[in-house]
């Protein structure tokens, strides 16, 4: 885990529109797979809205990490 | 040597960033000392809001046009030639008729373009509202339409977040002034697992819906489309039919930004507070053409326009720069033909709107006039 190689950081800490889901979900459309993104986000409620949509289209979660006031959330795009 | 500033794009950031400059730096264009040109690529100036109220014939397409001559303060060079290279090393811009800009100031306001073509099946199957060509054909659909299954998806990244909600409200009541509506199913989806990505705005809508029968499916990024079988497929593996499919299609930046090699997807990257072009002390980008993660849309392009404007107007005049932009958005949000209500936000505070009004909705009306005044520098 810790030679995890980010490909793209996506800081979108403050956000309120369009907010770092539809961010996250940007970034994954646009990576190409096997691409691993990282969402840094303000909002708590995003540890739960981008799992869940990481789930459901079937990429992969690799961590939730809460920092120091923000929370980083890395995805693997695997399809 | 006069200090040169250039802008591309005759948008609402570019303009009103012109016409701002032209005022604070009056004296130093008379006496030469500074020169502002402008570059873009439309000898008109389209409001873009307007296509929503085109769709559903509250406006005619003449009121939304301009002559961007006629909006630019006579002290702005106006030149009417794409830009299609910009180079930053140089301080450079290059057109498409081979003529060369050198610049000391560059303000980059080049815009967003839809790229429906980027989803398979969704240039041929959909309808659109966000060019003035498809909003006036989807009007015409409109007219016609005799019943069916309305479906309203939306790309991302889209300009103008509040637009899908909008015209799913005012298709309802469209339907319902035409006594359609038991012949209509509406069917609205969104990407994100709300109906909108601001919670209060969604909370809002939910509301709306169920008292007004139309339906949702949430996550639901378009993967692919059956024009011919009428069938939305979803990223997320659902399978949605319509008979009228309207989309927000899709976005990404001027080609001339990914052609200069200066953003992914056109997206330039931009300093929060500043708006500088990172990396490049004397260039600045407005509005859609930013990659920061706001709304792409005509309020936020203004707010960073008078930024921008007092920023470059010190920097020339004092030689050092002055105000940050705070995230400052503002939208009205039509919930029909007779009510809107109104957000605005900015980095630090949350969005908090207010019950829908009618007095907001005609403050909306009122701002479809007054925006020239915007585009001029003066409201």
């Amino acid at each position: 885990m810790e030679d995890l190689k980010i490909d793209k950081t996506i800081d979108a800490r403050g956000s309120a529109c369009p907010g770092p889901m539809m961010e996250a979900i940007k970034a994954v459309k646009s990576a190409s797979i096997g691409s691993v993104i990282e969402v840094l986000s303000s909002d708590k409620g995003s540890t739960n809205d981008i799992p869940a949509w990481v789930k459901k289209v079937g990429h992969e979660l690799i961590k939730v990490e809460e920092k120091d006031g923000y929370w980083s959330i890395v995805i693997k795009k695997v399809k | 040597m006069p200090k040169r500033i250039v802008i591309i794009g005759g948008g609402a950031g570019g303009t009103i960033s012109a016409n701002l400059l032209a005022r604070n730096l009056y004296r130093e264009l008379v006496k030469g000392e500074v020169i502002i040109n402008m570059i873009t690529d439309n000898p008109n100036h389209i409001y873009q809001p307007g296509f929503l109220y085109i769709v559903f014939d509250k406006m005619r397409p003449n009121e939304i046009i301009r002559k961007q001559r006629d909006l630019l303060d006579p002290h702005i060079n106006l030149f009417i030639d794409p830009a299609i290279k910009i180079d930053r090393n140089k301080a450079l811009v290059v057109t498409e008729s081979g003529k060369e800009f050198p610049y000391d100031y560059l303000i980059v306001s080049t815009g967003a373009r839809i790229v429906p073509e980027e989803i398979p099946g969704l240039k041929e199957g959909a309808q659109m509202f966000y060019t003035l060509e498809t909003a006036i054909k989807l009007r015409d659909i409109l007219r016609e339409f005799q019943g069916g299954r309305i479906v309203i998806t939306v790309g991302i990244p889209h300009k103008c977040p509040v637009a899908p909600l909008e015209i799913t409200f005012m298709l309802y009541d469209y339907f319902k002034e035409k006594e359609m509506l038991q012949k209509v199913e509406l069917f609205y989806t969104y990407p994100i697992n709300r109906l909108h990505v601001l919670e209060p705005i969604s909370g809002m809508a939910i509301s709306q819906f169920e008292k007004k029968g139309i339906k949702y499916e949430t996550m639901f990024n378009m993967e692919s489309i059956d024009p011919e079988k009428r069938i939305i497929y979803s990223m997320e593996g659902s399978e949605v039919n319509y008979d009228l499919l309207i989309t927000i299609p899709p976005h990404k930046g001027a080609k001339v930004i990914e052609d200069s090699e200066m953003g992914d997807d056109g997206w330039v990257p931009t300093d929060k507070r500043t708006l500088k072009n990172q990396g490049y002390d004397n260039v600045y980008v407005i509005g859609d053409t930013t990659n920061l993660p706001i709304s792409k849309a005509g309020s936020t392009a203004h707010f960073q326009a008078d930024c921008v404007a007092e920023r470059l107007t010190t920097e020339i005049l004092e030689g050092k720069s002055s105000v940050e932009y705070d995230g400052k958005v503002v939208c009205f949000v039509e919930t029909g033909f007779n009510e809107a209500t109104y957000v605005w936000f900015n980095y630090n505070t949350p969005p908090n709107p207010t019950p829908p009004s009618r007095m907001l909705h005609w403050m909306k009306l009122g701002y479809n006039r007054l925006y020239w005044l915007s585009a001029r520098g003066i409201l």
